[in-house]
């Protein structure tokens, strides 16, 4: 027994050893998202840069836990959603501010820059800037559920045990639009937003007969739909469009009341200690050719000005088909969530996933 | 004399055990059971309260979840038992030589590969397009596609399969060690096969079904992976709510209690087997 413990102790430590000397050289430690940062771009900023990228694939929730653990170490970079980057930093103190003067702002679409800026300012100082964005909508095989329209339309009889989505925020407010309701609007009036989450509540509780499983992560969801399991689900846009590149039957479709606007961030977490590559990281993504890569690899779209000009036709058609004018101007943006809120949304989900 | 059975290498060779204990085992409990009492009055400030187990004890969802997970452990061990106790018997008594090594090698073999593997193993098996469904509907038993998957016969399944080999390993040592002649004696005594399971065989192997149990016991309510992954929309497993509260909700708070009552649970646990089946901790885990 305690021989082993040594020889355990002994390895954690060499394992400890090895990974100071990798920190020592140049390297970005990266908390993302699955498919923001694909191999071949990495490989591109090692040669141009000699610095190495190492991504830990995340989400929200995880990103705020993980930085929340070491007070904003172990990662020099991360890519948190815009609206929830002010109340996170307000709780935890988990970033530093960034420096504007060092990014490429003509590199950004202006208003998405600016928007950005200001969803993740807290007082003079700045704490995000754009980098992809996307929706949440519906992602359909038009076959099997043609008449899958709005987020509700996932409880129609005639579809039971072949719809998926998570459990999680997203779909509360999704469903409270599809239900008629402004949960966006209720954001700083806690009474009414309680009110909105009990309407909601009671539509989910009553769905979960028709739910095949809550999914969990992107793979997961298009592995269900894959197979033929689920033909539709609540889901990012960019996993229709993977979907449709495999088949045209089943593509991403845009809600009757709205599909819902995230743009993922860069964000310093506050001790970053390669704040260099991190900058130049940032203005390396960004570039229109290799934000086109980003793109092709993952189906998501950047805020990168003139990327869009580079991506394959293939890529914009899918895009034009899901969203015609009229939609987009429908897409329900995320203001900043306000401290408070997102522990009233627990509980209700805790309820939803206890129901039986 | 005395002293220098405590000298300076004594301490040496017990420093990383104690390390390990102090550093890894201890602190984060204590830090654990801090954390669990205190409450959030603002913007990181914190006072003392007991509100995370007041929380606990009147929301019904979370001690429902927290029974639920008990008695599906205390099922699964028992059915751990019922099916490796006779394995573990054939193994150590019926067979010989190579082949009662090659069978413990079989019992070992699945145990090289992870615990996320061997589920998602059985997640390719149970699923509706699955090899189990697609076999039945080729033999013609079922018409259409069979959905075996997130339910709790499928927690079950994974569960007792993930402890298996933690019952049969020190069933087999206890067993080993049952001199036959005592079996045959006890026919000579005019015994029948029940007589000799309930009077010879299974008080001498009491040590290692205790411990066998305790480890699949606890095994199984701290795991996370299986009942998650198989059970789907319905697992509710206590563990899950931990993660949740730690990593979704940011309440680390609430988190910790309830790590402290799971671990309050499986103590008590521990405790009322080792008094009801007459064993003592020493004399069970030494096996």
């Amino acid at each position: 027994m305690k021989s082993k413990v040594t020889k355990l102790a002994g390895l954690l430590l060499g394992v400890a050893a090895v990974t100071s000397l990798q920190v020592q050289a140049e390297t970005l430690r990266l908390l993302t998202w699955g498919g923001y940062a694909p191999q071949e771009v990495i490989e591109l900023f090692q040669q141009e840069t000699g610095i190495e990228v190492k991504v830990t694939k995340s989400n929200n929730e995880d990103m705020i836990s993980k930085l929340r653990a070491t007070g904003g170490a172990g990662f020099d970079l991360a890519q948190p959603s815009q609206d929830r980057i002010s109340s996170a930093q307000a709780e935890f103190n988990i970033y530093r501010p960034i420096d504007l003067a060092r990014i490429k702002s003509d590199l950004f679409i202006p208003s998405m820059l600016e928007a950005t800026v200001k969803n993740t300012s807290i007082g003079d100082k700045v704490y995000g800037v754009p980098h992809v964005w996307g929706t949440s909508g519906l992602v359909v095989n038009r076959k099997a559920a043609p008449d899958v329209r709005d987020y509700t339309d996932l409880c129609d009889d005639a579809l039971a045990g072949r719809v998926s989505y998570r459990l999680k925020r997203p779909t509360l407010i999704a469903f409270a639009f599809a239900l008629g309701e402004d949960p966006f609007a209720a954001y700083g009036d806690r009474a009414q937003y309680a009110r909105i989450l009990e309407k909601v509540s009671a539509r989910l509780t009553e769905c979960k007969p028709n739910v095949k499983k809550y999914w969990s992560g992107s793979d997961d969801l298009l592995n269900l739909i894959r197979s033929g399991e689920v033909v539709a689900a609540m889901a990012w846009d960019a996993g229709g469009w993977k979907l449709n590149k495999e088949d045209p039957d089943t593509t991403f479709v845009a809600p009757k009341s709205g599909a819902l606007g995230w743009i993922d961030t860069f964000a310093l977490p506050r001790k970053s200690k390669a704040e260099d590559a991190a900058y130049q990281w940032i203005n390396f993504v960004m570039r229109p050719d290799i934000a086109a890569k980003i793109t092709a690899e993952s189906s998501y779209f950047t805020a990168s000005k003139g990327a869009s000009a580079l991506v394959e036709k293939e890529q914009t058609r899918r895009f034009e088909e899901s969203f015609p004018q009229a939609a987009i101007d429908n897409i329900k943006w995320y203001p900043p969530v306000p401290a408070g809120l997102e522990e009233m949304e627990g509980k209700v989900l805790d309820r939803i996933k206890a129901h039986r | 004399m005395k002293r220098s059975q405590f000298g300076l290498g004594f301490w040496l060779l017990l420093a990383p055990l104690l390390l390990w204990l102090v550093l890894l085992i201890l602190l984060p409990h204590v830090d654990l059971l801090l954390i669990s009492l205190r409450l959030r009055s603002g913007p990181g400030t914190y006072r003392f309260s007991l509100h995370h187990y007041a929380e606990f004890f009147t929301e019904p969802l979370y001690w429902r979840t927290f029974l639920r997970t008990a008695i599906m452990s205390l099922l699964a061990t028992l059915l751990t038992l019922l099916i490796a106790f006779p394995l573990a018997y054939y193994i150590a008594k019926m067979m010989r030589g190579r082949a009662k090594q090659l069978l413990f090698l079989l019992c070992l073999i699945p145990f090289w590969v992870s615990e996320l593997v061997r589920t998602y193993g059985w997640m390719i098996l149970l699923r509706e397009s699955g090899v189990v469904s697609g076999l039945l509907q080729w033999s013609g038993l079922t018409g259409a596609p069979l959905e075996m998957l997130y339910n709790d016969a499928a927690i079950m399944v994974g569960l007792v399969y993930t402890a298996m080999l933690f019952m049969v390993v020190p069933l087999i040592t206890t067993l080993d060690s049952l001199d036959d002649s005592l079996i045959e004696a006890g026919y000579d005594l005019g015994g029948n096969g029940w007589n000799l399971l309930w009077e010879v065989v299974v008080p001498h192997a009491m040590p290692g079904i205790v411990s066998g149990c305790i480890v699949v016991f606890m095994l199984t309510l701290g795991n996370y992976l299986t009942p998650t992954l198989l059970g789907g929309k319905d697992s509710l497993w206590f563990t899950e709510q931990i993660y949740t509260q730690f990593i979704t909700r940011f309440n680390w708070e609430q988190g910790s209690a309830f790590g402290i009552l799971l671990l309050l649970l499986s103590s008590l646990m521990v405790w009322l087997g080792l008094r009801l089946s007459g064993q003592s901790f020493t004399q069970v885990m030494g096996r």
